[in-house]
């Protein structure tokens, strides 16, 4: 008994040690089902371009990050609570939750989203249309006229689709790509893509100000020596939208 | 895991099976039944200690101890699971939180709520920001687990203290005849007879707690439907095994294991119940004795 409790003395200390020796640990939150955005990859690790982008980020603020993954539907709330500190999971800087939350600057330019259909002659503004829950796709949808069906992830948005229980995918045009050009001409894009948000931020606390300055000067600084646009050709193809 | 899996997208046929099955992803998958089956054997004590005090209060002499145990029962039997298990959790964190704030911090002069955030000093947090992901891990684990046997207790409550009824009154007064407090006859008499009775409602609990177990994926937790919902879906090429929708094998994978289990806990409980009724004075007991 008394060997267990001086071992588990030892065990606390070192933990404690560990913990001051790291300069500050940062939980970053991400839903890890939005490839080639974030996703959790065959060894059961969170991978893509926010992945390597996060990563960097917490280097250059020299702090010491961890991953976690969280529904995208509750991954606001869970942030406000303290699950985690940043949420890094494709989210698009909008006035409606920059009330709840703050942004840092965006790490992923403004970006387009399309509609997918499996065949061309879809009107997208009258036809039943999916969408993730709480996207800014899903508003988009919602005020365009079209039959919005919601779901919990953008998988199922898919899954939807090739059922026949929507007519049409409306996503982030980078996350719809792949589906297309692997579906062997079953998806295809329709009518024209729209601009939507403010391009990709970091969301953190509203309290958390000075984490949040110490993220917007890594991805500045990433932003000027050219890194993100390296990512961005990488991860999204020649076409992608880059930094100036 | 084999040596032939070094180039996954060159694979075909059985080979490709063989290395898709054992992905790193996979057998976090499979570590996550082992992870259901043994929360069930930590909640289902726990929740069983809950139900017994919870009985027990609930025929207490004293008052404020009965209304406290009654109280509960109605409460939470009354209550959605799935409110309070999203309920519990939460207010048991920021419970926590609170006390540890206001032992810890007496001299913050903030507000606790500021608008939608629920902010207490650094060191109040559970667990501490600098913690290592596992703590956090195991630390909502064991907020799921609290849920668990607080909603389970009640129902497990309910039924003993029924069970306790159904004892026959004459071993009580039999009790009180040899002199027998009682509190004695409580202890002696009550608690070791009550059991035969308890037996088929506490089964009938065991079974729905293993039912209620995908719960756990609501707060967040990688459990089972989790993995599976993560692998079945589909996977394009920016994965190293892509593969279209197959959710609906990976959900008929949970549905054998949950009625493997189910099946195995019947086997069980009808063995014990046997054995609990042996020499009892009740229809179960006595065909025990005539075989």
């Amino acid at each position: 008994m008394k060997k267990l409790m001086l071992s588990t003395a030892l065990v606390l200390t070192a933990g404690m040690a560990l913990a001051e020796s790291h300069s500050m640990t940062v939980r970053l939150g991400t839903e890890g089902a939005y490839p080639p955005f974030n996703f959790i990859d065959d060894n059961g690790e969170v991978a893509g371009y926010e992945r390597v982008v996060g990563d960097e980020i917490c280097k250059r603020a020299n702090l010491t990050c961890e991953w976690v993954t969280n529904d995208w539907d509750s991954i606001i709330p869970n942030l406000v609570s303290g699950n985690y500190d940043v949420i890094i999971a494709g989210m698009s800087i909008t006035d409606e939750r920059d009330e709840v939350i703050d942004f840092t600057q965006n790490y992923f330019p403004p970006a387009t989203s399309s509609y997918i259909a499996m065949s061309d002659d879809i009107d997208v503004k009258t036809a039943v249309v999916a969408a993730q829950t709480g996207t800014i796709q899903a508003g988009h949808v919602a005020e365009s006229g079209a039959t919005l069906v919601e779901f919990a992830t953008p998988d199922e948005t898919i899954s939807a689709l090739q059922n026949g229980e929507a007519d049409a995918v409306f996503a982030d045009t980078d996350y719809l790509k792949p589906f297309v050009d692997e579906s062997n001409g079953d998806f295809m894009f329709v009518s024209d893509a729209v601009q939507l948000g403010g391009g990709i931020g970091l969301g953190v606390r509203e309290s958390d100000t000075e984490l949040k300055a110490k993220l917007d000067e890594a991805i500045a600084s990433m932003k000027a020596d050219g890194t993100l646009n390296k990512w961005l050709v990488e991860y999204f193809g020649e076409e992608a939208q880059t930094y100036e | 895991m084999f040596d032939f899996c070094a180039d996954p997208k060159s694979l075909e046929g059985f080979q490709w099976l063989a290395c898709y099955l054992t992905t790193g992803k996979h057998m976090l998958f499979y570590q996550s039944f082992v992870f259901v089956i043994v929360l069930m054997l930590i909640t289902a004590p726990i929740a069983l200690a809950v139900g017994f005090a919870g009985a027990l209060a609930s025929r207490s002499h004293i008052p404020p101890v009965r209304w406290l145990g009654v109280g509960y029962t109605s409460i939470v039997r009354g209550v959605p699971d799935i409110a309070f298990f999203l309920f519990m959790p939460l207010a048991l964190d920021q419970g926590l939180e609170w006390v540890r704030h206001k032992v810890k911090c007496p001299d913050w002069t903030d507000a606790i709520r500021q608008g939608n955030d629920f902010v207490v000093c650094a060191e109040a947090k559970l667990p501490l920001s600098s913690s290592p992901q596992w703590v956090h891990e195991y630390y909502s684990i064991a907020l799921g687990i609290a849920a668990f046997a607080f909603v389970f207790g009640a129902f497990a409550a309910f039924v003993m203290a029924g069970a306790m009824n159904a004892v026959p009154r004459a071993q009580m007064e039999t009790a009180e005849a040899y002199g027998m407090t009682r509190r004695q006859a409580t202890w002696r008499i009550l608690v070791p007879q009550m059991w035969t009775y308890a037996l088929p409602g506490l089964s009938n609990l065991w079974m729905i707690l293993i039912k209620a177990t995908p719960l756990l994926f609501l707060l967040g937790i990688e459990d089972v439907v989790f993995w599976a919902r993560e692998l079945g879906g589909r996977k394009t090429q920016a994965f190293d095994y892509p593969h279209p929708d197959w959710r609906l094998w990976y959900f008929l994978a949970l549905l054998v294991f949950y009625l493997l289990l189910t099946k195995l806990s019947e086997i069980g409980f009808a063995r014990l119940s046997r054995r609990l009724a042996r020499g009892q004075a009740t229809l179960a007991g006595m065909e025990g004795a005539k075989a």
